[in-house]
C-alpha cells in the first residue's frame, strides 16, 4: 500500500526535572481549590513550627486551670478552655505540631516500606514479586484502621508506636503504585540502555525507576499524610493514640465528649481543624493528581 | 423534480468550528467547501490534524461542546441546513439518513452490551421495529457483513478487531443511510484486514447506492474507492477535484509533495521527496496562506495574503495564489 | 461460573490464613502476661506459672499459631479474660447490631451518592455539580467521630428530637447511620461521578450518539452500565469497612456492635477478645470482597467470559 509518510515528528521527551516540576507547579497554580489547600497547609506548618512562639507550650498548653475550665469563646480564650481550664486555641497550635509529624512521619514510613517493596517486587518480578504482592494482599485484607489498632493495642500507646502502626497499615497501597510504576518502566529503552552499559541493579532503581515513579508516590503521599492524620485523631480518640497531657486534636475532641451537653466549643474546635486540615490536604493531592495527569498517563 | 431526487446530496458551505480552550482556540475547520452527489465517494485527505474528523463531526452535530464550537457555515442534506435543525431533528438523521464509521474498532463499542443489542437499537429507534424484528434484522445485517449471525449474543471482547469493525459497519448500514462518513476505518486493522474491509465497505456501499466520505491519511485508499478527492490543510480544503483529475494533474504545491512523498515503484529515485517542516499549530496559523513557510514556491506575498478559491473548471477547484496569477509556478 | 466462584473461596483460605498470622503475631508482642492478667496482680508466682504451662503459653510460636488455627477454624477463641464468657459466642451476639447498622449506612450511601454521582457527571461544571462537590470533599474530609459527635450536639442536645445513643428503636438507628451513611455517601459520589466522566468520554459513547440514541437512554443504558462497574467496587469496600472499621461510631453511639466491643476490649486488654474480634473483622472483610468480585462478574462480560 502506498501511504503518505508521516510528517508529524515526534518531539523527543528528554526528561528535564527541573522544568517537569515547575511545569507541574504552574499547571496546578491556575487550580483555584488545589492553591487554597496549598495556602492552608502553608499556615499549618508556619503554625506548626512556630507554635511556641504563639503560644507557650508548659504555661498555656499543658498547665491546668480548674478556675477557668469549660469557658465558652472570650477575648481573653479566643476558642474557649477545656475540661482543666487550658486555653483550647494553644492546645490546637501544639496539637498541629503532634498531628504534621505523625502524618509526615508515618507516610514516610510507608513510603519507604511499600516503596522498597513494591520497587523490589516490580523490578525482579518472577517468585519475589509473587511473595511480596500475596502478602500485601493479606495486609489489604485487613482494614487499615484496624491494623492500625491492632498494633497499637500490641506495642502500647505512644507516638513512636502510632506513627509506625499508621505507617504499616497502608504499606500495601505504596507496594502497589510503586509496582505498577516500576512494571511500566522496567521494559523501556532507557532502562535497557542502562542495563546495556552495565548499570548495576541497584543504580537502575535508584537513579532511574524512582525518579520516574515519584509522581504516582507524591500525589498517594499527599492523600496519606491526611488520612494518617485522621487516623492519628481516631486512635486518640478512643485512647489509643497520644495520651494526656499532651496536646492532640484527637485526644482534645474525645475528653470534650463528656461535656457535650454544657460546652460544645471542646469538642467543635478541635474536629473543625482536623476537618480543614484533611480537606486542605484532599484539595492539594487532588490538584497535583490533575497537575501531574498526562505524566500519570504515560 | 421533488426534493429528494435531486442529484445533490450534500453541500457544505464556509463551514468553520473551532475548540476554545484556556491555553488558546484551536482553528480545526476553518471555511470549507463540499460538494457531495448521491452515490458519490468523497476522500478527505490530510496529514493528523487537519481538521478531518472535526468535519465529519461537524456534519453529524457531535462536535464535543464544550470545548467545540460551529462558528459559522451551511450543511444543506438533501437541501435542508443541518444547522437549523433541532437536536430531536438531528437525532431521526444519525444513524438512519447519516452514519458513521469511527476510526477504532476496539474502543467504538459498548463492551457492556451484545454486538446484537448494539446493532438492532439502531433499528429499532429509526425503523420503529421491536426488540424482537430487530434482533432479527440485526442477525440479518450480521450476516451480511460476514459474520455468522448466530453471534449476535457475543459481547464486542469475543471479537477480533477486524470483526469489530465489521459490526460497526453493520450498525452504519443498518438503516440504509443516504451518506456514510468513514473516518480512517482501516487504520486502526492489521494489513491483511484492511483490504477485506475496505472492499466490502466499497461493496455494501455500491449494493445500497451509500454516499460515501472517505477520511484517510492513504493516498492508496483513496485510488481505489473514491470518485473525487478533497486535500485538507491546516482546516483548509487546499484542492479539490475528480479523481482522475487530482492524480494526473495536481495543481496545489501540498498536494505535490503528498505525491513526492509516495515510493513509486516506476521510477528509479534516489530518496523520497516528503513535505519538509510540520504542521502548524492550529491555535496559532501562520498569516496569509497557512501552506506557506513549508511550500516550496512560496513568494513574501503568500506571507500576507491568504488565497482564494480559484475554480480550473470540471470541478477542479484549488486555493493557491498561483492560480490567482500572483505568484510565480 | 460455579469454576470462578469455587476458584475465588480457594483463594480466600491462604488469605485468611495470612490475616490470623498477622493479627496471631501482633497479638504475641503484646507486653503483658496472659496468666498474671486472669489471675491478678497478687497471685502467686506458682499458680501464675501453672497457668502458663496449661494455656500453652510456654510452648514456641509456631507451636502456639498452629493451635490458635485449629481452634479457631472450630469457632474457639477462647475465654474472655473479663467475662469469662466464650469470645465467639460474644462476638456473634454483637454481630446483628453491627449488621443492621452497617446496612442502613450503606443504603443511605448509596441511595444518595450514585444518583447524586450521575446527575453531577452529565451536568459538570454546573450549581448542581459545585455544590455536591464541595459538599462531597467535606463529607471525605469530616473525621466521622467527629460527625457523629456534631450530629448528637444538634439533634440530641439542641433539638431534643433524637437519642444520643443507645440500641432499641428505629430512632436509634437514625443517627448513627446518618453518620456512617453520609461520609460513605461523599466516596461514591466522588467515585460516581468520575467514573461517569471517563466513561462519557469514550467513543463507543460516540458511537451511541451517532446511531440517534437520545441522550437520557445515552445515560441510562450506555454510560451507566460501564460508569457503575468501578462504583460497585467502592460499595462493596465500604460495606466492608462499615462492617468492621465502624468501630469509632459504634464507640460515639455507644452502639452495642462488633466494633465496640473490640474497643472495650482493648482497654480491659482482653487479648482473646481482641484477636478474636479483628480475626473475624478481617474475615468478613474479606468475605464481602469476595461478594463484590463475584457480582463484578455477573456484570460485566468481560471477566464472565473468562470462567465460562
Amino acid at each position: 500500500m502506498i501511504k503518505m509518510t508521516e510528517t508529524q515528528a515526534s518531539v523527543p521527551t528528554t526528561p528535564k526535572k527541573r522544568s517537569i516540576w515547575l511545569e507541574v507547579f504552574r499547571r496546578m497554580s491556575k487550580n483555584k481549590m488545589a492553591m487554597f489547600g496549598l495556602a492552608i497547609i502553608i499556615i499549618l506548618v508556619l503554625t506548626a513550627v512556630f507554635a511556641d512562639v504563639i503560644a507557650p507550650y508548659e504555661e498555656v498548653a499543658i498547665k491546668q486551670n480548674l478556675a477557668q475550665r469549660l469557658q465558652g469563646p472570650s477575648a481573653k480564650h479566643w476558642l474557649g478552655t477545656d475540661e482543666f481550664g487550658r486555653d483550647i486555641f494553644a492546645r490546637l497550635v501544639h496539637g498541629a505540631r503532634v498531628s504534621l509529624k505523625v502524618g509526615i512521619v508515618a507516610v514516610g514510613i510507608s513510603i519507604l516500606i511499600g516503596g522498597t517493596l513494591g520497587a523490589v517486587a516490580g523490578y525482579y518480578g518472577g517468585k519475589i514479586d509473587n511473595v511480596i504482592m500475596r502478602a500485601m494482599d493479606i495486609f489489604l485484607a485487613i482494614p487499615s484502621i484496624l491494623l492500625a489498632i491492632a498494633i497499637v493495642s500490641a506495642l502500647g500507646p505512644s507516638l513512636f508506636n502510632l506513627m509506625l502502626a499508621i505507617g504499616i497499615s497502608s504499606v500495601p497501597s505504596y507496594a502497589r503504585i510503586v509496582r505498577a510504576s516500576v512494571l511500566s518502566l522496567r521494559d523501556q529503552e532507557f532502562i535497557e540502555a542502562a542495563r546495556a552499559i552495565g548499570a548495576s541493579d541497584f543504580r537502575i532503581v535508584t537513579k532511574h525507576i524512582v525518579p520516574n515513579a515519584l509522581a504516582p508516590v507524591i500525589v498517594q503521599g499527599t492523600l496519606g499524610v491526611a488520612g494518617a492524620i485522621l487516623s492519628t485523631a481516631g486512635l486518640s480518640f478512643i485512647g489509643l493514640g497520644i495520651q494526656p497531657p499532651a496536646p492532640e486534636w484527637g485526644s482534645m475532641l474525645s475528653g470534650g465528649r463528656a461535656y457535650l451537653r454544657y460546652a460544645w466549643h471542646v469538642t467543635t474546635f478541635p474536629g473543625l481543624l482536623i476537618m480543614i486540615t484533611i480537606l486542605a490536604l484532599n484539595l492539594l493531592g487532588d490538584g497535583l493528581r490533575d497537575a501531574l495527569d498526562p505524566k500519570l498517563k504515560q | 423534480m421533488s426534493k429528494a431526487e435531486t442529484k445533490e446530496l450534500l453541500n457544505i458551505k464556509n463551514l468553520t468550528i473551532h475548540y476554545i480552550t484556556e491555553d488558546g482556540t484551536v482553528k480545526a475547520v476553518n471555511g470549507i467547501d463540499i460538494q457531495l452527489n448521491r452515490g458519490e465517494t468523497l476522500g478527505l485527505v490530510g496529514e493528523t490534524g487537519a481538521g478531518k474528523t472535526t468535519t465529519a463531526l461537524g456534519i453529524l452535530r457531535l462536535v464535543p461542546n464544550p470545548p467545540g464550537k460551529i462558528l459559522g457555515g451551511e450543511i444543506f442534506f438533501e437541501g435542508e441546513d443541518l444547522l437549523k435543525k433541532s437536536e430531536v431533528e438531528m437525532r431521526h438523521i444519525r444513524g438512519n439518513k447519516i452514519s458513521m464509521i469511527f476510526q477504532d474498532p476496539m474502543t467504538s463499542l459498548n463492551p457492556v452490551l451484545t454486538v446484537g443489542e448494539q446493532i438492532a437499537e439502531v433499528i429499532q429507534i429509526h425503523e420503529g421495529l421491536g426488540k424482537q424484528d430487530a434482533i432479527e434484522k440485526a442477525k440479518k445485517m450480521l450476516e451480511m457483513v460476514g459474520i455468522p449471525g448466530n453471534r449476535h449474543s457475543e459481547y464486542p471482547h469475543q471479537f477480533s478487531g477486524g470483526m469489530k469493525q465489521r459490526v460497526v459497519i453493520a450498525i452504519a448500514l443498518a438503516c440504509n443511510p443516504q451518506l456514510l462518513i468513514a473516518d480512517e476505518p482501516t487504520t486502526a486493522l492489521d494489513v491483511t484486514i484492511q483490504a477485506q474491509v475496505l472492499d466490502l465497505m466499497n461493496n455494501l456501499k455500491k449494493e445500497f447506492q451509500t454516499a460515501m466520505i472517505l477520511i484517510t491519511h492513504d493516498l492508496g485508499v483513496v485510488a481505489e474507492v473514491c470518485d473525487k478527492v478533497a486535500i485538507m490543510y491546516a482546516g483548509e480544503i487546499v484542492e479539490t477535484a475528480s479523481l482522475e483529475d487530482l492524480f494526473e494533474n495536481p495543481k496545489h504545491p501540498y498536494t505535490w509533495g503528498l505525491f513526492g512523498s509516495i515510493p513509486n515503484l516506476e521510477e528509479e529515485v534516489e530518496r523520497l521527496n516528503p513535505i519538509k517542516g510540520l504542521m502548524p499549530d492550529p491555535t496559532n496559523l501562520p498569516s496569509g496562506c497557512p501552506f506557506h513557510p513549508r511550500c516550496p514556491k512560496a513568494a513574501d506575498v503568500c506571507k500576507k495574503q491568504m488565497p482564494k478559491t480559484t475554480d480550473l473548471g470540471n470541478g477542479h477547484k484549488v486555493r493557491c495564489l498561483i492560480y490567482e496569477g500572483i505568484v510565480k509556478a | 461460573m460455579h469454576k470462578y466462584v469455587f476458584r475465588r473461596l480457594l483463594m480466600l483460605i491462604p488469605v485468611l490464613l495470612g490475616v490470623t498470622f498477622i493479627v496471631f503475631s501482633i497479638m504475641y508482642m503484646t507486653p503483658g502476661d496472659p496468666a498474671q492478667m486472669i489471675l491478678g496482680e497478687k497471685a502467686p508466682a506458682e499458680a501464675v506459672e501453672r497457668l502458663r504451662e496449661e494455656m500453652g503459653l510456654n510452648d514456641p510460636f509456631l507451636m502456639q499459631y498452629g493451635r490458635f488455627v485449629k481452634n479457631a477454624m472450630m469457632g474457639k477463641f477462647g475465654r474472655s479474660y473479663t467475662t469469662n464468657r466464650e469470645v465467639f459466642a460474644e462476638i456473634f451476639s454483637r454481630f446483628p447490631a453491627t449488621l443492621q447498622l452497617a446496612s442502613l449506612g450503606v443504603l443511605i450511601a448509596v441511595a444518595i451518592g450514585i444518583p447524586v454521582g450521575i446527575i453531577s457527571a452529565t451536568k459538570q461544571y454546573s450549581l448542581f455539580d459545585s455544590i455536591s462537590m464541595i459538599a462531597a470533599l467535606i463529607g471525605v474530609s469530616m473525621p466521622n467521630f467527629w460527625q457523629g459527635l456534631m450530629l448528637i450536639l444538634l439533634f440530641s442536645v439542641y433539638l431534643g428530637w433524637l437519642p444520643s445513643g443507645g440500641y432499641g428503636g428505629f430512632a436509634n438507628f437514625i443517627l448513627p447511620a446518618l453518620t456512617l451513611g453520609t461520609s460513605s455517601a461523599a466516596i461514591i459520589t466522588r467515585m460516581t461521578r468520575s467514573s461517569m466522566l471517563e466513561v462519557i468520554r469514550q467513543d463507543y459513547i460516540r458511537t451511541a450518539r451517532a446511531k440517534g440514541v437520545n441522550e437520557k437512554t445515552v445515560v441510562n443504558k450506555h454510560a451507566l452500565k460501564n460508569a457503575l462497574i468501578p462504583v460497585i467496587t467502592v460499595v462493596g469496600l465500604q460495606f466492608g469497612y462499615l462492617l468492621g472499621g465502624a468501630v469509632l461510631t459504634e464507640t460515639v453511639f455507644s452502639w452495642p456492635g462488633v466494633g465496640r466491643l473490640l474497643v472495650d476490649a482493648i482497654k480491659q486488654k482482653d487479648t482473646p477478645m481482641v484477636q478474636a474480634t479483628v480475626v473475624f473483622i478481617a474475615v468478613t472483610f474479606s468475605f464481602v470482597n469476595l461478594g463484590v468480585d463475584i457480582l463484578y462478574a455477573f456484570v460485566d462480560p468481560r471477566i464472565k467470559s473468562q470462567y465460562k
